[in-house]
């Protein structure tokens, strides 16, 4: 048993963010943030070319021929990066719909319960749905600045791609967890208070051991489910991250003090970010009563040794 | 990243499994758990089986009469003892994972021939003689101490919490023989016999009404020099040592264990009705999902350990940390399962409900274990 990076994919890991470290930065985000394209045609272009889309397709079919493993790993980097556009659906829809493997197309999916989906506006396409090109929707405030939101009447079946969707999501959320811990232990390393930096107290040093034990089970939850590909796995898996992600945000803005509560900081974005995608492809509650379905089912019929 | 097992693991898990088979159900019943002798010569005789077919110290390198088993095996040994129900390492469980490995890693060839053999053979008992009244999460303030008298030193102190010390043969026993040394460096690590003139053991109740740990009087106990492990004030890098295989290791069968218990709890709550409530089943999902992924996590640590080569790291920290709470989770939620009967102090989990609440204290509190995260995973600075 070996459940540990390859070389190869470490590697891929590294080119990923090296990528999104040259073309995604803190400039790009906030140029986004402040108005600018949510989805850059130019950059889903280039995720197209270095393989972010046709990862999984076989190579048969023109695809990089990877699996879910290498999938996971690559969208921890894009939450990490706090990428926008509907990353998800379009990788789901390489193969499916012209031009998403090679991110000519910009693909989204109704993945939100509610009716609500994201991205219409900026989408070519939705995965899914019942006609081609985009139905009509009336457009909702987002709470997320990079996540434009519409009500959709029919935004089309999801279901078959529910748990490679809910994977992938959870590992954009891994990504998102990690990425406010550095936030947090950064900020904690260098702010200063009663003469000493804030994370020498313990107040602060437990709300960061917290994110990292929560992101760590979270990541290595979301490595399994890739590997085994078992529904329950993934569920679970979703469930870690995005507690991972949410919880890990916040306590990010508690360690910011009143600079987290800014909307200078990063740290808000990666917050809402977390709340869309914990309710995108499968909600907490749906994920919970898929396992209880699954632990009942393993537990067989009450024998001698069970309480009354 | 695969999670399959070789061929070789394979085989090894179905060795042991058909042993197990075989072995189990010759077993004699387990006795009541108030029942300490009782309890020591049940666990003496599951090691005595063990070593007989070579099971016995597993992961214990070869030339300290263990087997020399990958970390990997070493789990698979843990999650097949653990689904068969086989006993607990129990009252071994000082000797086995501690104490043994730290003479293993840091014994003369003499002292590892007298102490390894009798512990894989089940014939000794060991304890852990670390806490002190005055000295428990800032163990380095320990203040039993050790005066050289001829060839061995004279001991004068108390320990406190001492598990299975009522039926240990011996103790690790942490001293000062330096008190003028910087705090960690005047500290020694010495085998006590528990039987020595001047050791006195007074049981102390648990809130569980059990006596499974104890206060352990020290009145000038002469224990010979040859006693010590490590140079004398090098005992907290030797402790040290020890430490790290508690936390890697010590809680890997619990989580097979705690897995084994949610099925038990989803049974019982289809049989009582309570399934039925939404709250609760979606309690129980989300934990099974949890004790699913601290598996997970324990293979990830293994396979790291594997290819560090090295012992387990601060990686356990984080382990213990979101097991010890998961685990106390999970006992609050059979109390949810069993409603008002789990006030029933014999209830089926309102045992393991009381002792759950240790988890989070013993081998380290949760929050030195934040500590430890935050300042040796993290690098944050330590405080003053
Ligand atoms: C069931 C059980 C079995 C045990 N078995 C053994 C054994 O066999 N051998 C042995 O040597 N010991 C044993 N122990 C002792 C155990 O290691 C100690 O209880 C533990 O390390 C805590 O020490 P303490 O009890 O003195 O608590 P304290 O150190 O007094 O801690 C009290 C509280 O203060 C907090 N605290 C203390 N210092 C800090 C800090 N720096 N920052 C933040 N919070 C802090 C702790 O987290 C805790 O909440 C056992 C304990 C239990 C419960």
């Amino acid at each position: 048993m070996h459940f540990q990076p390859t070389e190869d994919q470490e590697a891929l890991r590294a080119g990923v963010r090296a990528l999104l470290a040259g073309r995604y930065g803190r400039e790009e985000l906030r140029a986004a943030v402040d108005g600018g394209p949510v989805v850059d045609r130019a950059l889903w272009r280039e995720l197209g070319t270095a393989g972010f889309f046709a990862l999984r397709l076989p190579e048969s079919a023109g695809g990089v021929g990877l699996g879910l493993a290498e999938g996971v790993l690559v969208f921890e980097e894009a939450g990490r990066a706090l990428l926008p556009g509907p990353l998800v659906a379009t990788h789901l829809a390489a193969g499916v719909v012209p031009g998403a493997a090679e991110g000519t197309a910009v693909v989204t999916a109704g993945d939100l319960d509610g009716g609500l989906v994201a991205y219409l506006a900026e989408a070519d396409a939705v995965l899914g749905a019942a006609g081609p090109g985009v139905p009509a929707g009336e457009p909702v405030r987002s709470v997320d600045p990079l996540t434009p939101l519409h009500r959709v009447a029919a935004p089309g079946e999801v279901a078959p791609y529910r748990t490679a969707g809910a994977l992938l999501t959870a590992a954009l959320q891994v990504g998102s967890a990690l990425r406010t811990l550095e936030l947090a232990v950064r900020h904690a390393g260098e702010r200063e208070q009663f003469g000493q930096p804030i994370g020498a107290f313990q107040a602060v040093k437990h709300l960061c051991a917290g994110m990292l034990v929560r992101a760590e089970v979270a990541r290595t939850a979301v490595y399994a489910a890739a590997v085994t590909e078992d529904a329950g796995e993934v569920a679970a898996a979703g469930l870690l991250a995005d507690e991972a992600a949410v919880l890990g945000a916040r306590d990010c803005l508690q360690v910011h003090g009143g600079m987290g509560f800014t909307w200078e900081a990063d740290v808000h974005l990666h917050l809402k970010r977390a709340w869309v995608r914990a309710r995108q492809w499968r909600t907490a509650e749906q994920a919970e009563e898929l396992l209880a379905a699954e632990l009942l089912a393993g537990a067989g019929p009450p024998g001698p040794g069970d309480a009354p | 990243m695969d999670l399959t097992y070789t061929e070789e693991e394979q085989d090894f898990r179905a060795a042991l499994r058909a042993w197990l088979a075989k072995v189990l159900p010759a077993l004699p019943p387990a006795p009541s758990p108030d029942d300490w002798p009782g309890r020591r010569a049940h666990d003496a005789g599951w090691q005595r089986r063990l070593y007989d077919a070579g099971y016995a110290g597993l992961h214990w390198p070869v030339d300290a009469g263990g087997r020399g088993a990958t970390p990997t095996q070493h789990l698979i040994f843990l999650e097949e003892t653990e689904r068969a129900g086989a006993p607990y390492v129990g009252a071994n469980f000082v000797g086995l994972l501690h104490a043994g490995p730290t003479i293993a890693a840091e014994g003369s060839a003499e002292q590892r021939a007298r102490w390894l053999p009798p512990v894989l053979r089940g014939d000794e008992m060991w304890c852990q003689g670390f806490s002190e009244p005055g000295a428990g999460s800032d163990l380095a303030s320990l203040r039993t101490r050790a005066v050289r008298d001829g060839d061995a030193y004279v001991v004068t102190g108390s320990k406190i919490w001492t598990s299975h010390a009522e039926v240990a043969d011996w103790c690790e026993l942490l001293v000062r023989t330096d008190p003028d040394a910087p705090r960690h460096r005047g500290i020694s690590w010495l085998a006590l016999p528990m039987d020595a003139p001047g050791v006195t053991v007074r049981p102390l109740r648990t809130l569980a009404g059990s006596a499974e740990f104890a206060e352990v009087f020290l009145d000038e106990v002469r224990v010979p020099l040859s006693h010590r492990v490590g140079a004398e004030n090098d005992g907290w890098r030797v402790t040290m040592v020890t430490l790290s295989f508690e936390r890697g290791t010590a809680f890997v069968g619990e989580v097979v264990a705690c897995r084994r218990t949610l099925e038990g709890l989803a049974r019982t709550a289809r049989a009582n009705g309570r399934w039925d409530d939404p709250v609760l089943r979606r309690r129980l999902g989300r934990l099974y999902g949890e004790f699913g992924a601290l598996w997970r996590l324990t293979q990830w640590n293994v396979s790291a350990a594997e290819r560090s080569g090295g012992v387990p790291g601060v990686g356990g920290s984080v382990f213990k940390l979101a097991y010890s709470h998961a685990r106390q989770e999970l006992y609050e939620a059979a109390a949810e399962v069993l409603g008002a009967d789990s006030l029933v102090l014999d209830a089926r989990w309102t045992p393991d409900r009381l002792s759950s609440l240790s988890y989070t204290i013993a081998a380290g509190t949760s929050q030195i274990q934040r500590n430890i995260v935050a300042e040796r995973i993290l690098g944050l600075p330590k405080g003053r």
